[in-house]
């Protein structure tokens, strides 16, 4: 009797210290659902075929990189609705500088992150000193970054050297590359938020602005630092998107909707908007839910367009989900 | 008396310093405008040509209609991002319903109204119920509709205007005395310019927008009824959205992208006309020539011989600008 | 002096050197002296409180010993040593902890997380988790609370008390010598209170000072060692537990000369039929109230800070509606749900803080004024400039009647003084045409001549038939303009007192006790 009481105590026990956001039984519904679908309309045939789980993960490797940082920035307080335009310079300019020579691949890169460094850099400045509302700030730079792109590259630009392309698509065994490095950005996230004294930071930050200054902590740096690193992420998922496409294009960041996708992976996953509170594997769920969605659709042959306006309608309902429960005064 | 011993000279001074008291009530937009329109009509003789001014004033009377329903929104304290993919829909359906039979016209024009009034009513009733940002609920809506719009035309647009559709944004009045040819896009914009000044400034509605913006709490506790107000003033937004969609497909032919972005400009345009974006005050005149001088500053530097996607650059900066100088003035004045 | 009339005043130490001491501390905000020079010692292991009316600078002097306010002139010493602390970061590392009403943690990290804000054991970055566990458990061994709180317990999942006890762990944490505590006692139940009170005696015990400020004069006697009074920014005395008794104290808080001129109070014989009258009102904040009004009456509602006056305004005005009870308005039964409904029913709320709830800043005066009479008619009626139809320059006259000091009525009211803001405030409701003005602390933060204005003007409402409930901390404006006064503690209406009663009845009746009643047998208060 007493060995019973013990084991049920202790599963419960380890359930309830694994925190698993609710985000997941909202994930286990949709890939049922996908399931039944799939029953009644081609016999089984797509979910059953481990290929497509694989199209699932590579399709969710571009958004996830990227929400994975926009986590970091929502956690802070703030929000970054420039990455969309971000992820095309990358791109763009990556692929420019690659010229299909494999000797620059390596320029490109650095060329590249130092763009997102300076451009996370002047987000999070504009937010922290300026004290421009981070909704306008980063939909400021965003139009910067559009236009300056849209000015300097009107089409396909440059190519991407053989080399560079494992990125897209190699495989190490039967595991994409492109999944391991998502998940070891899923990793780093989860480690930098939970175990690193700039993680602990960024959570007060973002919990309570006054609790964190009287405790004496520099509330500039920890928001900038935030929007770095999510440029990095942004520039990172360009990285991918043009290894795959092979060639760098100006539209390949709106395109995607990763500004406003990124955000409402993020706030599926449990992530308060307002900050301080949520993590990355809420996230990660988020853009899976989202890559099965698109995998569902490009399968079942949802016109494209359809899919943006379910897209667009997914976004205000993840968030209204959570903003009518804690009820805000809001404009 | 005193007085008489006073001396002309101090009667000057003060004649000027009440000269220049009331210049500096001004607001700014309205000398930027002025020196703008100067420069360029060096830098290109068109500009100050009387044929001209009417084409360019032709050409921005669209932005200037988006600006002041944007103007609306943001006064009451929130944001209408949704508004270019309005423009966009506008366009491409009217195209498809058209079908060139100009007898489509007018019932495609209401048709295209319902639509944008049903968008506005979404995108309050979320704001006010679902109690998201208005920020994320338009740009989210901007997502939808464009999407909506494309699977609904096939993604290319089909057929052409007709001309009694087009020339909202395209026609002239020929032969009117000192003007030469006279915008009809120039005459909506004055009714509705009209119209809406009297909406805003003259009714009930108007102020209670205002006292949404300024201190919802307070507006709350003193009867306003903010949820119908705010529902009010995004369906406002969005029909105003519509009217400037069918001038701006009337003047510019129908293409894919036709209308994006102009959410930012109208936003833009609304800044430079002294909105705040928080909320709490606007001026309909002043807007309307926001967006004029937003349009001339890009025209000049374009004439100067920047590339046409720069103008978006000018844009996120004067919006960035903008609101960091509210910000700081704000600061300076605790 | 009021100081050679107590007994039992405390002598001085003067060999013992305070743990904190501050000498000649002035303060003053806009319009207010908050402090005027107050000198006081606080000696390690004595539990000092601090006590004394809303407003009379309990608070700031608090928040200067911590370093969230600098004084305009004086010192702070701690052991002997003069300080100044320029943010109160600095007032922690020195050893001065502060724990606020609200409290300052993160709801959503955990205690050990709470305690180390900022303070994180780390190597390269990386958080010992480890260390920071252990390091918490030290501090809540500290406090006896290993047991019950644990480390990894989320903040969101603690009781009140709990909270409470993780910010004093977090104090010690800093080797705090001196604690203040702002009204510690206020959201514990009695049993937790005792634990509070264990906890403080081992704090006691380690030979830290400790000092509260409270409203609650009981627990004042139980756990303080010595009681400090303050009146209106000015130190009134210090006495040792053991000589005083609750009416000493109150009377030290209290009692003050009339200098303000109040006009006459009305006469019983003008008050009209009720007009709004409560039986058994209830809500989460609001426990069996019943009152009456009546026409041309000013009803004054007295109590301490949190007793639940501005909840009571608030219910009658629909805010936080009544959950059960009847609510009767102008002889009809009507339960107010919302403030538009109030507004309809003729009702209007001056409220307590105009900058956040009262005055739209951008907007000129005129419009302040007729917004409410306008947020009634049809929405795209014409405005009138400076009226309604039926009078078409309500704006001057309005502004004549409150006395609006300004060159135009154009000017944005975020540029008035605070006076003339709640005179715009009132003539809001005046344009509404209100019968029932509900005041929240009409005359806070304004100077001497607006608030005689305003007075005047309240009365001047009465003699037209409106109806007044005034609640205020000022109890000279309470015992000057009440024809009768309520008095409120923890969420009830504890009793009436007649007009003209005194602060000491009052102030008595606030903290739970009977006027006229020598003792100091306290009165719970669910009983009348």
């Amino acid at each position: 009797m007493t060995t019973t009481t013990i084991t049920k105590k202790s599963f419960r026990e380890v359930y309830r210290s694994l925190h698993i956001p609710p985000v997941y039984y909202f994930l286990i519904v949709v890939f049922l659902t996908s399931g039944i679908l799939d029953q009644l309309y081609s016999d089984g045939q797509i979910l059953s075929n481990p290929l497509i789980g694989m199209n699932i993960l590579v399709r969710s490797v571009a958004l996830g990189i990227v929400a994975i940082g926009q986590t970091l920035v929502i956690i802070g307080g703030s929000i970054d609705l420039s990455v969309a335009y971000l992820i095309s310079i990358t791109s763009v300019m990556s692929s420019y500088v690659m010229q299909g020579k494999p000797e620059n691949v390596f320029k490109a890169i650095v060329v590249v992150f130092a763009i997102g460094a300076v451009v996370g850099l002047v987000n999070g400045l504009i937010v922290t000193k300026l004290r421009v509302n981070p909704f306008i700030a980063t939909l400021g730079t965003s139009l910067i970054l559009k236009g300056i792109i849209n000015g300097t590259f009107s089409n396909y630009t440059g190519s991407v050297p053989r080399s560079f392309e494992f990125f897209g698509y190699e495989r190490v065994g039967s595991i994409p590359v492109s999944v391991i490095i998502l998940f070891l950005i899923v990793i780093g996230g989860w480690f930098v938020l939970s175990k690193t004294k700039f993680g602990a930071h960024l959570y007060g930050v973002g919990g309570n602005d006054e609790v964190a200054r009287l405790s004496g902590l520099r509330t500039d740096r920890v928001v900038i630092g935030a929007h770095i690193i999510c440029s990095l992420t942004a520039v990172l998922t360009g990285l991918f998107i043009v290894s795959r496409l092979r060639a760098g294009a100006p539209w390949v960041g709106p395109d995607g909707v990763y500004d406003l996708e990124s955000i409402a992976t993020v706030v599926i996953g449990g992530t308060l908007l307002s900050g301080g509170k949520g993590g990355v594997w809420g996230t990660l769920a988020g853009v899976i839910i989202f890559g099965i969605l698109d995998t569902a659709f490009n399968q079942l042959g949802v016109n494209p367009y359809l899919t943006i306006v379910i897209r667009g309608a997914i976004v205000i309902l993840a968030v209204a989900s959570y903003t009518y429960r804690s009820k805000l005064q809001v404009a | 008396m005193t007085t008489a011993a006073i001396t002309p000279q101090s009667g000057v001074s003060k004649f000027l310093h009440f000269v220049w008291s009331n210049i500096k009530k001004i607001p700014p937009v309205y000398p930027v405008f002025l020196v703008l329109f100067i420069v360029v009509s060096f830098l290109s003789p068109t500009y100050s040509s009387m044929n001209g001014i009417m084409a360019f004033l032709r050409r921005t009377a669209p932005l200037a209609i988006l600006a002041i329903g944007q103007m609306i929104v943001l006064s009451s304290g929130g944001f209408d991002l949704s508004i270019g993919s309005l423009v966009t829909m506008v366009c491409l359906g009217s195209s498809l319903l058209l079908n060139n039979d100009p007898a489509n016209a007018y019932p495609a024009i209401g048709i295209m109204m319902l639509i944008g009034i049903s968008i506005g009513m979404v995108n309050g009733l979320v704001v006010s119920y679902l109690k998201v940002p208005s920020f994320i609920v338009t740009l989210g809506m901007m997502l939808l509709v464009k999407g909506l719009v494309l699977y609904w035309v096939g993604g290319a647009p089909k057929g052409y205007f007709t001309d009694n559709w087009r020339m909202w944004g395209r026609g002239y009045i020929e032969n009117v005395p000192v003007f030469g040819r006279f915008p009809i896009g120039l005459i909506v914009l004055i009714v509705v310019g009209l119209l809406i000044w009297y909406l805003y400034h003259r009714t009930n509605f108007g102020k209670q927008v205002l006292a949404i913006g300024d201190n919802v709490r307070a507006a709350r506790l003193s009867g306003v009824r903010v949820n119908l107000i705010r529902v009010a003033a995004f369906v406002t937004c969005s029909i105003l959205a519509v009217i400037g969609g069918v001038m701006t497909g009337g003047y510019g032919g129908v293409n894919v992208t036709i209308g994006e972005g102009m959410e930012m400009q109208a936003i833009a345009a609304c800044v430079v006309g002294g909105v705040l974006l928080g909320g709490g005050k606007g001026n309909v005149l002043n807007v309307i020539f926001g967006a004029y001088t937003l349009e001339i500053l890009i025209s000049m530097l374009t004439l100067l011989g920047l590339p046409k996607p720069y103008k978006d650059v000018v844009q996120g900066l004067i919006i960035i600008g903008a609101v960091a100088y509210v910000a700081y003035m704000a600061r300076k004045k605790r | 002096m009021i100081e050679e009339q107590i007994e039992g005043l405390r002598e001085e130490n003067t060999e013992e050197v305070p743990l904190l001491e501050v000498r000649n501390i002035t303060k003053r905000f806009p319009g207010v002296q908050a402090l005027f020079d107050v000198s006081l010692k606080f000696m390690p292991g004595v539990v000092h409180a601090v006590v004394g009316e809303n407003g009379a600078g309990k608070s700031t002097l608090m928040k200067i010993m911590a370093g969230a306010y600098v004084p305009d002139s004086g010192d702070i010493l701690l052991e002997g040593k003069k300080v100044s602390f320029s943010h109160p970061k600095q007032a922690h590392e020195q050893g001065v902890s502060i724990i606020y009403q609200e409290f300052n943690l993160l709801p959503d990290r955990t205690v050990a997380q709470n305690i180390f804000l900022g303070r994180e054991p780390s190597k390269f970055g990386v958080i010992d988790a480890n260390a920071l566990h252990k390091m918490a458990l030290v501090v809540l061994k500290e406090v006896g609370m290993e047991d019950i709180i644990k480390p990894t317990a989320m903040c969101h999942t603690l009781s009140v008390a709990e909270q409470q006890i993780v910010e004093i762990a977090k104090a010690i944490s800093f080797n705090s010598k001196v604690l203040i505590m702002d009204e510690p006692t206020a959201a514990l139940s009695s049993t937790e209170v005792q634990i509070l009170d264990d906890l403080i005696v081992k704090l006691k015990a380690r030979g830290m000072a400790i000092i509260f400020i409270s409203h609650r004069l009981n627990e004042v006697f139980d756990i303080a060692d010595v009681i400090t009074v303050l009146k209106d920014g000015v130190l009134v005395g210090t006495v040792d537990k053991k000589a005083a008794t609750t009416h000493k104290i109150v009377h030290m808080m209290v009692g003050r000369e009339l200098d303000h001129y109040f006009p006459p109070l009305g006469n019983a014989d003008d008050f009209g039929p009720v007009v709004l009258s409560v039986k058994g009102g209830n809500n989460p904040f609001l426990t069996d109230i019943n009152l009456e009004l009546r026409r041309g009456e000013v009803v004054g509602v007295a109590g301490l800070q949190g007793s639940g006056r501005t909840e009571l305004a608030e219910a009658l005005f629909g805010v936080t509606p009544f959950k059960s009870g009847s609510v009767t308005l102008m002889g009809k039964p009507e339960l107010v749900r919302a403030p538009s409904q109030a507004i309809k029913k003729q009702m209007g709320f001056v409220t307590e803080d105009r900058k956040s709830e009262g005055i739209w800043p951008r907007q000129p005066i005129r419009d302040n004024m007729l917004m409410t009479v306008r947020a009634i008619q049809f929405m795209f009626g014409v405005i009138m400039k400076d009226g309604i139809r039926k009078s078409r320059s309500l704006v001057p006259s309005l502004g004549k009647q409150v006395d609006v000091r300004t060159d135009s009525y154009d000017r944005e009211v975020q540029f008035l003084s605070g006076g003339n803001q709640q005179k715009v405030v009132l003539s809001k409701w005046l344009a509404s045409d209100a019968k029932i003005f509900i005041f929240d602390e009409p005359t806070r933060g304004i100077d001497v001549e607006a608030k005689a204005s305003i007075h005047d003007m309240i009365r001047d409402l009465t003699k037209k038939g409106i109806a007044v409930l005034m609640i205020s901390s000022e109890l000279p404006e309470i015992i000057g303009m009440s024809d009768r006064i309520l008095v409120m503690r923890d969420g009830r209406i504890v009793g009436e007192l007649p007009a003209k009663s005194s602060e000491n009845d009052i102030m008595l009746m606030a903290t739970g006790h009977i006027p006229g009643d020598g003792s100091d047998h306290q009165v719970p208060a669910g009983v009348n």
